[in-house]
């Protein structure tokens, strides 16, 4: 029951804010291995990552049904295509990382904000004001 | 909880780059010394950056996505020798020899070691920022 209040009254947020978490670190892991040889650096598809989180959570209605857990990221895990390869194999690029490092360090508090009024909301609801 | 483990990650680079920059700081130290002998000569050392790909262990912590120092390796350029029989480290035929230390080389990778640092503290910075933001949910 608890599961599904969440999903009704935060709106998916929870979970995109969970999705936005993994980027910011897939991204984090790039710049601290900016200087390993042979690394290759990833990123997150997060429609690929939100779609495949939508559709795997299915309802169970009844007691011989397995529950299908929330989706993790694993699938949407894609390998980044340099724009020019290094002669040490590793296809970080550290300007490319920093800017979409930004970008998703403020996607994370987008995301955060659309649920803080979330939550607003429903203490609003609460107190009955 | 993937935001916690942004510090991890940042600081295993951060202690990555630490070592870089303190062997690039031993071979600049020793770039002028000099040996009597080419085995005995000061040889530049590099370190080996690995990432870490299975979940490891760090002063306690499980961190998983990170970087580690594979291996200090020394340089095989070989050693240059001068012919200086009035040097106090003089072999029997009159030879010293000096460091194969790059000094240009390791200034430049200093900096780099020093960029790649910076990069990581701004990494902390933000997963600080994000994680406190977060906190304030409370506040909504």
């Amino acid at each position: 029951m608890s599961i599904h209040f969440a999903d009704k009254a935060l709106g998916g947020f929870q979970r995109s804010l969970e999705l936005r978490a993994k980027r910011v670190e897939l991204l984090s892991q790039n710049i601290a291995n900016a200087d390993t040889p042979n690394f290759k650096a990833r990123d997150l598809d997060f429609k690929a990552a939100m779609a495949s989180a939508q559709t795997q959570f299915v309802k169970t209605t009844h007691t011989g049904h397995i529950a299908s857990a929330p989706a993790g990221a694993g699938d949407a895990v894609i390998f980044t295509t340099p724009l020019n390869p290094s002669a040490d194999g590793n296809t970080v690029e550290i300007g490319v990382e920093q800017a979409k490092f930004g970008q998703a360090a403020a996607d994370y508090q987008a995301t955060l904000r659309f649920l803080e009024s979330r939550v607003s909301g429903i203490r609003k609801a609460l107190k009955g004001e | 909880m993937a935001i916690d483990s942004l510090f991890n990650i940042a600081s295993s680079a951060l202690n990555a780059q630490l070592t870089r920059m303190n062997t690039t700081a031993s071979n600049l130290a020793n770039a002028s010394t000099t040996a009597s002998s080419e085995a005995t000569a000061y040889k530049a050392k590099r370190v080996n950056f690995e990432s870490i790909v299975q979940e490891a262990q760090l002063d306690g912590q499980d961190f998983k996505g990170g970087v580690k120092i594979g291996e200090i390796v020394t340089d095989r350029t070989p050693v240059p020798s001068m012919f200086d029989p009035g040097h106090p480290n003089a072999d029997a035929n009159g030879y010293v020899y000096g460091t194969n230390v790059n000094e240009v080389a390791e200034m430049v990778d200093m900096m780099a070691a020093a960029r790649s640092y910076q990069n990581n503290v701004e990494v902390v910075n933000t997963a600080k920022q994000l994680m406190l933001r977060t906190l304030e949910i409370t506040k909504a």
